[in-house]
């Protein structure tokens, strides 16, 4: 069954860095998606471990990954996991994301992004600008610094 | 020594932009004081009693004299005048106003520094040996592995939120200057037999710490090849960063994780994550480390004397105490100490860290080194200079001769500065200072270490000093715990409560006391810490309490 009251409606996505159609359900949590074989949506919370999700990943168009509060960062390690295993569909972030999160989150592989409140869009268009280059490789496929140094 | 590239500067400039972007927003209101704080830390900045304190790393504590003079123009014009060098071989401000913060990162960023990663739960600067590249008994400089590491963990989007912070240490020598094994993680560099003759890796040490609950870092690894030290870094990382305890702040440094799920479990974790992470190319190439590591060549050493001339006694003093041994016979490092008798262990004015800066120029290559113990290294003088140098320093009161004595001690800010103290650290530890130079003592008692913190976070490293001195609060009073036995060398321990606590006078009598116990018991050779090993708590206890 899908919970209502779980989940964030595209309506409330305030970045999207995706061409095709928002998933327009909401989404269950990861028990419940391990058990039913036609949920799309999902939505992990901190202590979930997000590699319980890795069978399903082909069936999933939406994961929201949840920070209830900003400073708890286990959905930065659970978003990169999800993408080093191939997963496509859309990762969103959601809860309590502010504006410093959102360079780091899209390095993640986060690929939308639906604040608690919503953030004013020229400080975002910074912040998502902050890195022209950067040191570590992620899931997101920028070439790092080390690797244009030795080109 | 390394030096940026456009990359790198490109990355700090982004930084005090972004930086200054985020203060603007505090100060419109767009950010809640509750949403700047993790920020400001990032960058260095804490609130403290009377001011705001700002940490500049210096990445595993080597500087050039430019950044010197630059640290010591910063004290002169935001601070009152000091800057104060910490037990993270960083310095640290104490009276900053927020609203020149944006200011000095720019001031900083313009000689290659920041204060990036100095505070907040995230990686903190890398530590290392304080005389690599130096030392007589290195298997190789660890300053370039440091780097490596300094570049990886900058601005690492998957540990920007961590548990808590998380302290890395890299040493190339089985002497460990660096307290290693008190780290998040202790890296040592080593060499092992391989197929074509020695082959050098990296020796994983993992969940040590001081604090409130203080562990020795287990080895969880003994040998990780060198094009996978990143790899094997971010496994240790990922582990901690998905199961550390995050609801007491008190229960979430990685130390707490890897004793409650024991080091086997842990290193299982962490060899499953890292065969995972072997496939998703996190290693930076290996030509990276290859352009890191000349950065670190020798300078050009040059053949001279292998002596000094010792008829001037209170030269020949310095030397003996203050210099170490150079993998050069023609050169030593040598020790500039912060301890001056009665001074505030760390601190050094504005003119004084000119004066070091222009000191590293003329006889040190240019280099300086800030050590853990909170003094300053010029790594490589010629033995022919060492008595000019000595003269200049004794001149700017940077000669007093104690290195590893009981004058050399550590302490925290403390309750004169620091908002979580129980205690005072500082006059605490002038008064021993002064009462062990009158009494012509500090001498007969060679390498002593003695620790102060002024509350249960140990900042001043109480749980690893030979004597170790912890500011708690009884009833309203400051009082201070003495603990004897710790050591953060190589042969790591921690030290052990002695009984009940003192007042500030009778702490000082107690130290007073150990001393003398100690010099009544020894063998021949043997310092403080080994005495106290060999003939254990009992006498001690008994001259304190009886
Ligand atoms: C004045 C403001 C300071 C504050 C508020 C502060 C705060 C703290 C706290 C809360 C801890 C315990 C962390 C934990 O166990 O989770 C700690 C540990 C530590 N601090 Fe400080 N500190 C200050 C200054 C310093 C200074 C000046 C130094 C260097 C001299 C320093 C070096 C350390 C070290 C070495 C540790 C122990 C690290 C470990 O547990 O592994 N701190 N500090
Ligand atoms: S040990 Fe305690 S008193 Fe000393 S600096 Fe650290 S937090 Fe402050």
């Amino acid at each position: 069954m899908t919970n209502p009251d779980l989940g964030t409606s595209p309506d409330e996505v305030q970045f999207r860095f995706r061409d095709d159609e928002p998933a327009d359900h909401g989404t269950v949590t990861v028990d419940a998606c391990c058990d039913q074989t036609n949920a799309t949506a999902v939505r992990i919370e901190p202590g979930d471990d997000a590699r319980t999700l890795l069978p399903f990943l082909d069936r999933l168009a939406l994961i929201e990954v949840n920070f209830p509060a900003y400073g708890d960062g286990r959905g930065y390690s659970s978003a990169r996991i999800l993408r080093e295993a191939g997963y496509a569909g859309e990762l969103r972030a959601v809860g309590d994301v502010l504006i410093d999160q959102l360079s780091h989150m899209r390095r993640c592989g986060f690929d939308a992004f639906a604040p608690d409140q919503r953030l004013d869009e020229d400080d975002a268009a910074r912040a998502f600008a902050t890195w022209d280059n950067v040191y570590q490789r992620t899931v997101d496929g920028r070439k790092t610094i080390q690797e244009t140094r030795h080109e | 020594m390394y030096s940026y590239d456009q990359y790198d500067q490109q990355m700090v400039d982004a930084r005090v932009a972004e930086f200054r972007d985020q203060a603007h927003r505090r100060l419109e209101g767009k950010l809640t004081e509750d949403q700047f704080k993790p920020l400001r830390l990032m960058n260095g900045l804490y609130l403290q009693l009377h001011a705001y304190m700002l940490r500049v790393a210096i990445p595993y504590g080597t500087l050039n004299s430019r950044q010197m003079t630059a640290l010591g123009d910063i004290a002169d014009k935001y601070d009152r005048g000091y800057g104060h060098f910490t037990t993270r071989q960083n310095l640290q401000y104490n009276w900053i106003k927020l609203e020149d913060a944006a200011d000095i990162l720019a001031d900083l960023a313009k000689v290659e520094m920041h204060a990036i990663q100095t505070s907040g739960n995230c990686i903190r600067n890398i530590s290392s040996d304080h005389f690599a590249g130096a030392a007589a008994d290195e298997l190789v400089d660890p300053r370039p592995y440091a780097e490596l590491l300094r570049q990886w963990s900058s601005f690492h989007p998957e540990f920007t939120y961590l548990p808590r912070k998380f302290k890395i240490a890299v040493i190339a020598a089985e002497k460990d200057r660096a307290a290693m094994r008190l780290h998040d993680i202790g890296i040592q560099i080593i060499e092992k037999d391989g197929e074509q003759g020695g082959e050098i890796g990296a020796r994983f040490y993992v969940g040590g710490g001081m604090g409130r609950t203080p562990m020795i870092a287990p080895m969880i690894r003994d040998f990780v090849p060198l094009d996978q030290l990143i790899t094997y870094s971010e496994a240790c990382l990922r582990v901690y960063n998905r199961y550390g305890r995050r609801d007491n702040k008190y229960k979430a440094r990685i130390k707490i994780l890897v004793h409650e799920l024991g080091a086997e479990e842990y290193t299982r974790q962490v060899e499953q994550e890292f065969a995972h992470m072997l496939d998703q190319g996190v290693e930076p190439p290996r030509e990276e480390l290859e352009r890191i590591k000349p950065f670190f060549d020798d300078p050009a050493f040059e053949d001279g004397a292998k002596h000094v001339d010792r008829s001037d006694p209170d030269f020949a003093l310095w030397v003996d105490r203050n210099t170490h041994r150079h993998k050069h016979d023609s050169y030593v490092s040598a020790v500039i100490s912060l301890k001056p008798v009665g001074g505030i262990p760390g601190d050094a004015t504005g003119e004084q860290i000119r004066i070091m800066a222009r000191l590293a120029k003329q006889y040190s290559f240019d280099e300086l080194r800030i050590m853990h113990t909170q003094n300053v290294v010029l790594p490589h003088v010629k033995i022919e200079d060492l008595h000019a140098l000595w003269t200049a320093l004794d001149a700017a009161d940077l000669g007093a001769p104690n290195m590893d004595s009981i004058e050399d001690m550590i302490a925290c800010p403390g309750l004169d500065y620091c908002a979580l103290a129980n205690a005072r650290s500082i006059p605490l530890a002038q008064r021993i200072s002064e009462k062990f130079d009158a009494s012509g003592k500090t001498e007969k008692l060679g390498e002593l270490k003695l620790k102060i913190s002024g509350c249960i976070n140990a900042c001043g490293h109480h749980h690893a000093g030979h004597i170790g001195i912890l500011g708690v609060d009884r009833k309203g009073v400051e009082n201070y715990q003495l603990s004897l036995g710790g050591s953060e060398a190589e042969d790591t321990s921690l030290a052990k409560i002695t009984g009940p606590g003192f007042t500030e006078d009778g702490v000082i009598e107690a130290v007073e006391k150990v001393t003398d116990v100690y010099l009544d018991a020894r063998e021949d050779g043997e310092r403080f810490l080994d005495t106290y090993r060999r003939i254990g708590m009992a006498p001690f206890k008994e001259a304190l309490y009886d």
